[in-house]
C-alpha cells in the first residue's frame, strides 16, 4: 500500500477510529466489562466452513466465541471484546483474511435481548459518528431508525427463492439462494433482520423451544451486507459435543483440517450455564456504511 | 491448476480445452455457510460472456496463451500479414481478425493472442483514423450530433457519422466498437 493511497483513506481511519470509541462508550455506559481474550488458540470453533489460519503448533482465532462464553459460564454477566480475527482464504469486497471483530454476550439473556441491545448500538454510534441516523451508502438512502424490517428465513426463501429451507433443508441450495437470490432480494432503505435459521444452519444456536427445525438465531444486514450475526446461544453440553462430532466428521470428509474439540469449553458447559444470548459484529462493514466505503480496503489500512 | 480462491480479474483460465478471460470476480459468503464465488468471464475464441458460480472445490486449468507484439505488413489473398521485432512473419486469417481488418494501416502496431499455437485475437490500438470514400452531402448548416447518415471509409467498412461530415474527411474510429469518435481534419 502506497503513502498516496494510505494518506487519502485518512478520512476513512478518522471515522473508523470514531466508530470504534463509539462502540466502546456504548458497552462501558451499560454495564459490560471489556475482556481480550487468546488470539492464538488451540483449538478453534468446529465449523464446516471456516477455516483457520495455522500458527505453529496451535490456530489464530476465527472468532473469541468460546473464550468468551467460558467466561459467562463462569459467571461474568455482561461482556464485550473487539479484536482481531482470522479466516483463512476468505478475500472479497466485504472480507480480508484479517478483520475486526465485535462480539458481545449477556448471560439470562436471548436473541431478542440481544437484537435490542443491537439496534440501540447500531443507532448510539450512528449518532455519534454522522450525529444522525441516515446515510447513503452506494447511492441509497437508508434510514437507520426507526424501522428494521423483520422476516423469518422461511418467509425470506419463498419470497425471493421460492422454497422452505426449513421444510426440507439442502445445505448446498440454501447457500447459493441466500447469496444469489435472497441477499440481493432485501429492502435496502432500512435494516433488515432474518430470523430463526434452520437448525442445521445455525451450529452453535439454541433451537427455539417448541419449534426444533429452527434455531433461535439472527442476521442483521445494512445496506445489503451482513452486519450481525446473533445466537440465544446453545448451552446444552451433550447437544453441543453431538454438533461439534457431527461437524467434525463432514469436515474430515470435506478433505478439510479438523480441529480438536474443545474440551475446556464443553467443561465448561457441563457445569451449568445460564441461558445466554450473543452476537458477532463485523466491524469493519460497519465503518464501511458510515465511511462511504464500496470496499473493505477502504477501511482497513494495509489489507492483504 | 488454478484453485477457485486463486481467481481474479484479468486472469486467463481454461475450461474444457476453451481460454476465458475473466472480466470480473466477486467472493460472497454467508457467515457461517460456503463461499460462492461468482465470475464473469469472455470466451476468447468466440467472444461471448457468461456469468457463472462456484464453490470452493473447483479448479481450472491454465491456458497455453502467448501473446505477441505485431506490426501489420501487408495483406495477402485472404490472410494478413504482421511481422515481429526480428522480422519474422506471421500470417493471420480475416476470420480471426473480424471487422479489425478494415482498421488496420502499415506499420500499425498491434496485440495477437495466440491459444496453443494458434492466433485467436488481435487487438489494434483504440483508436484509428481513416478517410471517409463515400458519403451523401449532410444538410448545410446541421450540426447536430445525434443525427446521423452512413458513410464508407477506405477499404470498403462502412460506419455511421454525423451530418456535418463530408466525403474526403478524415474521421477518428474507436476499433473497440467499430463506431464513429469525432472528427480529425477537413
Amino acid at each position: 500500500m502506497t503513502p498516496e493511497i494510505l494518506s487519502r483513506m485518512k478520512p476513512a481511519l478518522e471515522t473508523r477510529s470514531r466508530v470504534l470509541q463509539a462502540i466502546r462508550d456504548f458497552f462501558l455506559g451499560r454495564g459490560f466489562i471489556e475482556v481480550d481474550t487468546p488470539v492464538r488458540i488451540p483449538a478453534p470453533a468446529l465449523e464446516l466452513h471456516i477455516d483457520a489460519e495455522p500458527s505453529g503448533d496451535a490456530f489464530l482465532r476465527t472468532s473469541p466465541e468460546l473464550h468468551m462464553k467460558r467466561l459467562l459460564a463462569a459467571g461474568y454477566e455482561r461482556i464485550f471484546q473487539m479484536g482481531p480475527c482470522f479466516r483463512r482464504g476468505e478475500r472479497g469486497r466485504l472480507h480480508n483474511p484479517e478483520f475486526t471483530m465485535l462480539e458481545w454476550y449477556r448471560l439470562n439473556a436471548d436473541y431478542n435481548d440481544i437484537l435490542a441491545d443491537a439496534k440501540m448500538l447500531i443507532s448510539f454510534v450512528a449518532g455519534k459518528v454522522l450525529g444522525g441516523t441516515s446515510l447513503t451508502y452506494r447511492g441509497q438512502r437508508i434510514e437507520l431508525m426507526p424501522v428494521w424490517e423483520c422476516l423469518s428465513v422461511e418467509e425470506a426463501f419463498l419470497l425471493h427463492a421460492g422454497w422452505d429451507p426449513v421444510r426440507k433443508f439442502d445445505a448446498d441450495r440454501f447457500d447459493l439462494d441466500l447469496v444469489g437470490k435472497v441477499e440481493p432480494g432485501l429492502p435496502l432503505q432500512c435494516p433488515v433482520v432474518l430470523m430463526d435459521y434452520p437448525a442445521e444452519a445455525a451450529a452453535l444456536a439454541r433451537r427455539k423451544p417448541g419449534r426444533p427445525e429452527v434455531a433461535e438465531r439472527w442476521e442483521l444486514y445494512i445496506g445489503g451486507m451482513e452486519i450481525v450475526n446473533a445466537f440465544s446461544e446453545l448451552t446444552d453440553p451433550v447437544e453441543q459435543r453431538r454438533r461439534f462430532e457431527e461437524c467434525a466428521g463432514e469436515r474430515k470428509k470435506a478433505g478439510r483440517e479438523v480441529y480438536r474439540v474443545d474440551e475446556e469449553f464443553l467443561k465448561a458447559l457441563e457445569k451449568g450455564m445460564p441461558e445466554a444470548g450473543g452476537a458477532a459484529l463485523g466491524v469493519d462493514r460497519l465503518v464501511m456504511l458510515f465511511a462511504g466505503s464500496d470496499d473493505i480496503d477502504g477501511v482497513r489500512p494495509f489489507c492483504t | 491448476m488454478y484453485a477457485v480462491g486463486d481467481l481474479r480479474k484479468g486472469l486467463k483460465i481454461e475450461i474444457e480445452g476453451v481460454p476465458y478471460l475473466i472480466t470480473e470476480y466477486s467472493f460472497l459468503k454467508p457467515g457461517k455457510g460456503q463461499a460462492v464465488y461468482t465470475v464473469r468471464m469472455k470466451n476468447l475464441l468466440t467472444g461471448s460472456t457468461m456469468t457463472k458460480s462456484y464453490r470452493s472445490n473447483e479448479s481450472f486449468g491454465e491456458p497455453n496463451i502467448e501473446e505477441k507484439e505485431l506490426r501489420f505488413s501487408y495483406k495477402e489473398n485472404e490472410d494478413f500479414v504482421f511481422v515481429d521485432e526480428s522480422y519474422e512473419q506471421f500470417s493471420i486469417s480475416a476470420e480471426v481478425l473480424g471487422n479489425s481488418k478494415f482498421f488496420l494501416a502499415e506499420d500499425m502496431k498491434v496485440n495477437a493472442m495466440y491459444f496453443n499455437g494458434q492466433p485467436i485475437e488481435v487487438t489494434l490500438p483504440f483508436f484509428v483514423e481513416k478517410k471517409i470514400v463515400f458519403t451523401e452531402p449532410g444538410a448545410r448548416g446541421n450540426t447536430a450530433t445525434n443525427v446521423t447518415k452512413p458513410a464508407t471509409i477506405e477499404g470498403g467498412y462502412e460506419i455511421h457519422v454525423p451530418l456535418f461530415i463530408n466525403q474526403g474527411d478524415t474521421v477518428r474510429i474507436d476499433t473497440r466498437t467499430g463506431d464513429y469518435a469525432d472528427r480529425v481534419s477537413k
